[in-house]
């Protein structure tokens, strides 16, 4: 066990670092490619020759791309100085520099993003979990009945519904037509518990249901490719009663790969919702993405495509983990 | 290592009986043989939902062909400003359920009245031609990258399954984004419409083939030790022609399978990546731009938002069906 989690540890570090690495190339090369200059875009066109060389300085941009990328890591680990002849500036880690936009640290305002976020994509997990698990086990248990045909052809079209299409429609409905629940306008936990719930309750609703959808097509798969397993066939014949056959011996195994896509679903949505957060004009972090796309903010944009990737290669860490505990052959491979 | 949100969903829809029950009744002539293609296509044909899909998805794409000629005969062009339609306070079409009338067969666009029917028809042209291009492109890259590794292993597969599944965990929706919105808009002579829709199938394209590849290298690998693989081996065959005479013929089933369970995600993306403002440009039309059009004004005038939103739900629903009716006939998991 422990040399596989050191496998699994350096792999994760290793994809991190190629992230990193893709991502800066990207950021960075592209828009000197096609023309368009970091230094420009961070102090805007009007600036004289004289302050664009300053900039230029002070980010590194003169430096080769290289050495760029190995002052953004040092950054990233151990902070990092950014020296504007007598004036320094120091950036403590994890640091991904600043904002060509606010001039804010990049770090700090992608934390501060970064509850929204959570807020959305935990509760939308436990509503998705529940609603698609449960409907795939009773599809599946009772296959053929109206109740699976019916489960089926309504995840069939939520996996056909795209969120911000969802989004807008349920907040025609809720809000504006029926007057059920309030304009959106996000109230953080702390400040008040009861007006964050209302607030959440129709992103949540409207992302899970598309996780949902595909939950309760891959339980209802997975379902009954294990009833039809021998070990179940055996069970029953052994006399066990339909509660255990069902409950401890086809549940497990069943359910094994919902762990997997679970894990990953809920990672790469820790980075960021980016559709969901723009429908609903939820700060966080899908919300902070599109702005700094549209504003051509290369630091912000690199640091949540890092920060998103972070929790995918985290997620798929644990999943890793997770899978070999569960399903003692993984580790051997 | 995720698996795609298909890859591992096995609807056991057609019960592996349905063939037995083509066996006839003793008076009729002998049964004749029939290949699997035959098999698959009767299957298919009895599939009444998958057929329904396919109806709708062929019917789409020759409106989305004949988009020109459709809004000449019923619908207004594209850009033409029809501010007779708005209410000049508001913004919003005049007549009642976003303006539809005989005129205006699918309403007016708020603001500018522009005819939403034929903004619709082009939509379709725009998002069926990046779906379409780019699960081409997916294929081509899954099937060279995943008959590659499965078929040649060794450093090879593990090069090739390490990148397939960096590409799997990776931010698709933020890194299509970013990635979009940093390429140039016009290239080569083209204008924004155009090199947008060669960006984005490039884009879209490039993030699909991972799942493409991973069934494709799962299938070679399987397919490589069996007998007839080993016959033409011994007869003296060398790798380009087991890879496309031999191994190829068995993977078109999986391939055609996926290609068309990839569109209708590719129509979500683009759409998507339209409705972030990252996609087609405007004043060109997509569904995803009218989307993100009607956000202003759908509180007072949804009509505007519900038909682009209908038209990808429909689009989406359909491709699905006919791809979820073609597995079922084909999976080789089923046979």
């Amino acid at each position: 066990m422990l040399a596989y989690l050191i496998r699994r540890l350096i792999n994760a570090v290793i994809t991190l670092l190629v992230v990193t690495l893709v991502t800066f190339g990207i950021f960075f090369m592209v828009p000197k490619i096609t023309g368009s200059d970091p230094a420009l875009l961070y102090i805007g066109k009007t600036a004289d020759a004289a302050s664009i060389e300053g900039i230029r300085v002070k980010m590194g941009l003169n430096d080769p791309v290289l050495v760029q990328y190995g002052k953004f890591l040092q950054g990233l680990v151990a902070g990092r100085d950014y020296a504007n002849g007598p004036d320094v500036t120091h950036c403590p880690a994890p640091c991904l520099g600043y904002s060509f936009k606010t001039e804010q640290e990049v770090t700090p305002l992608l934390l501060s993003d970064l509850p929204v976020t959570l807020s959305l994509a935990i509760g939308a997990a436990v509503l998705w979990l529940i609603m698609g698990v449960s409907t795939g086990v009773i599809s599946a248990l009772r296959r053929g009945s109206i109740v699976d045909r019916a489960v089926m052809t309504g995840a069939l079209a939520g996996v056909s519904l795209p969120v911000y299409f969802t989004g807008l429609l349920s907040s025609a409905i809720f809000v504006y037509w029926l007057g059920w629940l309030p304009p959106s306008n996000y109230v953080p936990f702390l400040e008040s518990p009861a007006e964050w719930f209302v607030q959440m309750l129709l992103p949540w609703i409207t992302l899970a249901f598309l996780f949902a959808a595909t939950y309760a097509r891959l339980t209802r798969a997975n379902m009954l490719e294990t009833l039809g397993e021998d070990y179940i066939r055996t069970a029953r014949a052994k006399g066990l009663g339909e509660r255990t056959v069902i409950g401890k011996h086809a549940l497990r195994s069943g359910l094994t790969p919902i762990v997997t896509i679970f894990g990953l679903d809920l990672g790469a949505l820790l980075g960021g919702a980016v559709l969901t957060e723009n429908v609903f004009n939820l700060r966080g972090l899908g919300y902070q993405a599109l702005q700094a796309i549209r504003g051509n903010d290369l630091p912000v944009i690199l640091g949540v495509t890092l920060i998103a990737a972070f929790f995918i290669v985290i997620a798929n860490l644990i999943v890793d983990l997770v899978y070999g505990v569960i399903d003692p052959r993984v580790r051997l491979g | 290592m995720s698996l795609g949100p298909e890859a591992s969903v096995t609807d056991d829809k057609s019960a592996p009986d349905a063939d037995a029950a083509e066996v006839r009744g003793p008076a009729e002539k002998a049964i004749a043989g029939r290949s699997l293609k035959q098999i698959a296509w009767r299957r298919l044909k009895r599939d009444k939902v998958a057929v329904g899909g396919a109806v709708v998805v062929l019917f789409l794409i020759v409106v989305a062909i004949l988009a020109p000629l459709l809004t000449k005969l019923f619908g207004h062009p594209i850009d033409e400003y029809h501010i007779d339609q708005i209410d000049q306070t508001f913004g919003t079409p005049i007549k009642p359920f976003g303006g539809i009338s005989s005129d205006f067969l699918l309403g007016v666009e708020p603001t500018s009245g522009r005819d939403v029917f034929s903004r619709i028809l082009y939509g379709a042209q725009t998002s069926l031609t990046v779906a379409f291009l780019s699960a081409f492109v997916s294929t081509i890259l899954g099937v060279v990258f995943g008959a590659s590794a499965g078929y040649l292993g060794g450093w090879v597969d593990s090069v090739i399954s390490r990148v397939m599944d960096f590409l799997l965990a990776f931010p698709q929706l933020l890194f299509s984004i970013a990635l979009v919105s940093v390429l140039p808009y016009s290239f080569l002579g083209m204008d924004g419409r155009w090199s947008r829709i060669v960006v984005l199938v490039g884009v879209i394209g490039f993030f699909g083939w991972p799942y493409i590849g991973r069934i494709v290298r799962g299938q070679t690998l399987s397919l490589r030790e069996r007998e007839f693989v080993e016959a033409a081996r011994s007869m003296g065959a060398r790798s380009p022609r087991i890879l496309f005479r031999e191994l190829l013929p068995n993977l078109a089933a999986p391939i055609l399978v996926y290609t068309t369970l990839i569109i209708p995600t590719n129509i979500l993306t683009e759409a998507a990546l339209s409705f972030l403002g990252v996609g087609i440009p405007p004043p060109n039309p997509s569904w995803g731009g009218m989307l993100s059009d009607a956000v202003g004004t759908y509180q007072i005038n949804p009509t505007y938002m519900i038909i682009p939103g209908a038209m990808i739900f429909i689009t989406v629903l359909a491709f699905n069906l006919f791809g979820d009716g073609l597995r079922d006939a084909l999976d080789p998991k089923a046979r």
